[in-house]
């Protein structure tokens, strides 16, 4: 019986723990501090928005969680550990201008694969299913460079979910695209969550985090101002600073 | 006393006619020049793509020494490969001076600097494009030098044609450790010094006519491949 609550809690205590985590997570710059000692968890499945005005570090904090920089304090946790190449490996992100390498758009996914480590005959059938899946198989053989701002975009998102990521992380995907192309990424991005993917998410949209959201990193100057479920951080914000954005006006004061 | 035009039409008229001697000099002077760039390309393209790709302690330092010896004198190249191959030198045991191997080795001493160090910075501008894409993808050190590489491979055939243009053009250094031989180590460039000095302007005058076209050949051929692949979006 003692060895079934056990079990039962040591399996409560392996469902509570979060996908990503950042501990005290602090980063400067030319000796200015950007973000301030930010503590928050990614939980499995979930769709992460991280919203907030322009300099208040969401696309900093995204890249200190993915791990495209090194915080100047604290630490970033996959799974509890410290983030090996199989977390990188589980992790995708999709940038706010998609770097597209100046290969046609079959190489450009086919690169994504063969760094994955995927063999050459199973690449084949996964780069059709992407092409499929972002509606890009007649522009196969075309330059990626020369794709539309949408197809771009459409590209970068299929090549980072055809790797199959447990996590991904995206920077404002649809910042510069026209609503028939949001429309195409977020469908992409709510399929890939639907199949279980956890999305982490920074937008400025209001519509979009209202269709893309289940909950709500608010960020100002460094610091996470607010977090909560959507409804609750975009409907009745309890932070000054999240009140202040979803009104419209210019907040400066501090988070806490 | 001949006029230029009458110099001018017996150097025609040695192209013309292409005799064994003649082809022999432009052979021997594509083979020492086309072996030297690509063992050039072979050390230059993948240590400039480092230099260009990763941040380092003494990055700078090796920036301004590549920099620097892009601009090496070929006639103290040439000095220090003959101290190296003659018997006095550590190297003199392999008999290579005044061959056509000294000759490749002081062009690829000439032209790696300048293949490196053009190298990184192509590599260095494709880079801060990519870098973050290439930091998601979790790749290698070697896969990111191979994947900058390839992508940068058009305007690399710049680079290439740059060494290309030093090591043709390049004099002092091949005859010094060449000797400039005939039948074994004489190129365009010894044999324009050498025929001049002799008066047979006629020669000279005919190899510097083929020396040029070689030139503008090699220059039009990499700026159309290049061309077709701006075209194209791939450079």
């Amino acid at each position: 019986m003692r060895d079934t609550v056990m079990d039962i809690r040591a399996e409560s205590a392996v469902a509570a723990q979060p996908l990503l985590e950042a501990r005290g997570v602090g980063f400067s710059a030319g000796g200015q501090p950007l973000i301030h000692g930010i503590d928050l968890g990614i939980e499995p499945g979930r769709r992460t928005l991280v919203m907030g005005a322009n300099g208040s570090g969401k696309s900093l904090l995204l890249r200190l969680l993915h791990g495209l920089l090194t915080p100047s304090s604290g630490q970033v946790l996959w799974r509890g550990h410290a983030p090996d190449r199989g977390a990188r490996r589980a992790q995708a992100m999709v940038f706010q201008r998609p770097v597209m390498l100046r290969r046609s758009v079959l190489a450009n996914l086919n690169f994504a694969l063969k760094v994955h480590g995927m063999a050459g005959r199973a690449r084949a059938a996964r780069v059709q299913e992407a092409l499929d899946m972002a509606r890009l198989s007649d522009l196969a053989s075309h330059p990626a460079r020369v794709l539309s701002g949408g197809e771009q975009q459409r590209l970068a998102v299929a090549r980072a979910l055809m790797c199959e990521p447990d996590l991904l992380f995206l920077d404002e995907p649809t910042s510069s695209l026209d609503p028939a192309s949001t429309q195409m990424i977020e469908d992409l991005v709510n399929a890939a969550h639907a199949r279980g993917v956890t999305i982490v998410m920074v937008t400025h949209d209001l519509g979009q985090a209202r269709r893309m959201g289940d909950e709500v990193i608010f960020l100002h100057a460094g610091r996470v101002a607010e977090r909560g479920p959507l409804h609750q951080v975009l409907g009745a914000p309890r932070s000054e600073a999240a009140r202040a954005w979803t009104q419209g006006r210019l907040y400066t004061g501090t988070p806490h | 006393m001949f006029s230029f035009g009458d110099i001018m039409a017996e150097a025609l008229g040695l192209i013309l006619t292409w005799d064994r001697d003649l082809s022999e000099i432009v052979l021997l002077s594509l083979r020492v020049t086309l072996t030297a760039v690509a063992i050039s390309c072979l050390i230059g393209l993948p240590l400039g793509a480092v230099v260009g790709a990763f941040r380092f302690r003494g990055r700078g330092t090796v920036t301004v020494l590549l920099n620097a010896l892009m601009g090496l004198p070929p006639v103290v190249v040439g000095l220090f490969v003959y101290l190296m191959l003659s018997n006095a030198g550590p190297l003199g045991i392999l008999g290579l001076l005044y061959t056509p191997t000294a000759m490749i080795i002081a062009q690829t001493i000439l032209v790696t600097p300048i293949v490196a160090a053009l190298t990184k910075q192509v590599v260095e501008d494709l880079h801060g494009e990519y870098a973050e894409q290439f930091a998601s993808f979790g790749l290698t050190a070697r896969a990111r030098v191979a994947a900058l590489l390839w992508d940068a491979r058009y305007s690399l055939l710049t680079v290439a044609l740059a060494g290309f243009g030093r090591a043709v053009a390049e004099v002092g250094a091949v005859l010094i450790v060449g000797g400039n031989i005939n039948h074994v180590t004489r190129v365009m460039t010894t044999t324009i010094a050498l025929e001049t000095s002799k008066g047979n302007l006629e020669l000279a005058l005919a190899l510097g006519v083929l020396l040029l076209g070689l030139a503008v050949i090699v220059n039009a051929a990499v700026m159309a491949l290049r061309a077709s692949a701006v075209r194209a979006a791939y450079a």
